[in-house]
């Protein structure tokens, strides 16, 4: 197999588009398909300072790798989850990329900020533990963001992430949540900053690619309570599909992105307000993030382990 | 030839002399789920690996809770 640019011997094919690439030329490959997402959504210029939010995984730090390369103005956001050995490596890998690469890193720690880390919140309000996490994880975002005047907060959300959401939304037809999927979402209040997800035009086998390229120190292991998860399994069906027909998963997203997405955005109307106790904003009076808390500490009352 | 898969660690031995794509297939490993990684470089699925070589298949699925 060939590279589709110079007919050097290829290092990845990638059946979607038709072509095989060496690793020079994948690089290049994998920075235009950033910039144009960049480009096309407006996700930042070059003035604004990017908040990068990272997990020591190979989506976010890739995506960090690139935007620095660019020449973007970046913090890294690690978020401290709790979750046993598998945080304490992730954390650790992120250090090591931001003192590499001599930029800064911020920590927040859902423990500190929730009261209790992810297992515990598990515990507590026995629902999947990615739900309570998702929801730290966005609140703090934002918060962090604000809090340090940051305009934007990019993930290293990818294709297949972004079309395994699209697929469950579809599959219970969550018409609420169809409008709000996109590569870029609008700072729709003062308090709500910016959020972008430079990676979506790539495939999470290419973000791999990239960081082993660009030996990129990551955490392979995956989250001990991925295991079983919804979004995994709709991967896999997802993975059937583009094995049998490849681009599936680029139609399917980017199909919905261009012909779908608006029909759903006009039937929307979501007032927002501040959380009375917070500040932060919600649909409702208390925000989600607050009552989370308020469960924790119940439970904590109660005699539940919070450590 | 020795192949380590990952998530969890372990190792399985597989015929070599063929192509890349046939080992997935034998292993009933979908292409576009892993790296093939032998050394320090990727490998197509059409090169022919040999029974002295050693593959890693590291997954490239994340899930579960982005932010």
């Amino acid at each position: 197999m060939k590279c589709r640019k110079c007919g050097d011997r290829a290092s990845i094919e990638l059946r979607r588009h038709n072509a095989a690439f060496c690793v020079t030329d994948f690089q290049e490959f994998f920075r235009k398909q950033v910039r144009e997402a960049i480009r096309k959504h407006r996700m930042f210029t070059e003035d604004e300072s990017v908040l990068v939010a990272v997990s020591g995984g190979k989506d976010s730090l890739a995506l960090w790798d690139v935007l620095i390369d660019e020449g973007y103005r970046t913090t890294g956001l690690y978020l401290d989850l709790g979750i046993f050995d598998y945080s304490v490596e992730s954390k650790a890998k992120c250090e090591a990329f931001a003192a590499a690469r001599g930029v800064p890193l911020l920590v927040s720690s859902v423990a500190e900020e929730v009261g209790a880390p992810v297992p515990v919140i598990k515990q507590v309000t026995r629902r999947p533990p990615c739900s309570g996490c998702g929801l730290s994880k966005r609140y703090l975002m934002n918060r962090v963001a604000l809090e340090h005047g940051f305009p934007v907060v990019a993930t290293g959300h990818n294709l297949d992430d972004e079309a395994a959401t699209l697929f469950g939304s579809v599959m219970h037809w969550q018409t609420d949540a169809l409008p709000r999927q996109s590569p870029a979402l609008a700072s729709t209040h003062p308090k709500l900053v910016r959020r972008v997800k430079p990676l979506y035009r790539l495939s999470e086998r290419e973000t791999a690619a990239y960081a082993f390229f660009r030996k990129i120190d990551y955490i392979v292991d995956e989250c001990p309570f991925a295991k079983g998860a919804t979004s995994i399994a709709h991967k896999e069906i997802l993975n059937q599909m583009e094995e049998a027909s490849p681009g599936a998963k680029h139609n399917f997203l980017f199909g919905f992105l261009e012909k779908g997405r608006a029909a759903f955005e006009r039937i929307e109307h979501v007032e927002l307000h501040e959380c009375v106790r917070c500040g932060q904003v919600t649909t409702g009076t208390v925000c989600a993030f607050c009552k989370l808390a308020d469960h924790v500490k119940r439970a904590s009352a109660e005699g539940a382990p919070t450590a | 030839m020795k192949v380590v898969l990952r998530n969890p660690r372990r190792e399985v031995e597989v015929a070599g002399g063929r192509r890349v794509k046939d080992v997935l297939a034998e292993l009933k490993i979908i292409p576009e789920s892993v790296l093939v990684i032998r050394g320090d470089e990727l490998v197509t699925a059409d090169q022919v690996v040999r029974d002295d070589d050693v593959l890693e298949l590291r997954p490239v699925m994340s899930g579960g809770g982005h932010p």
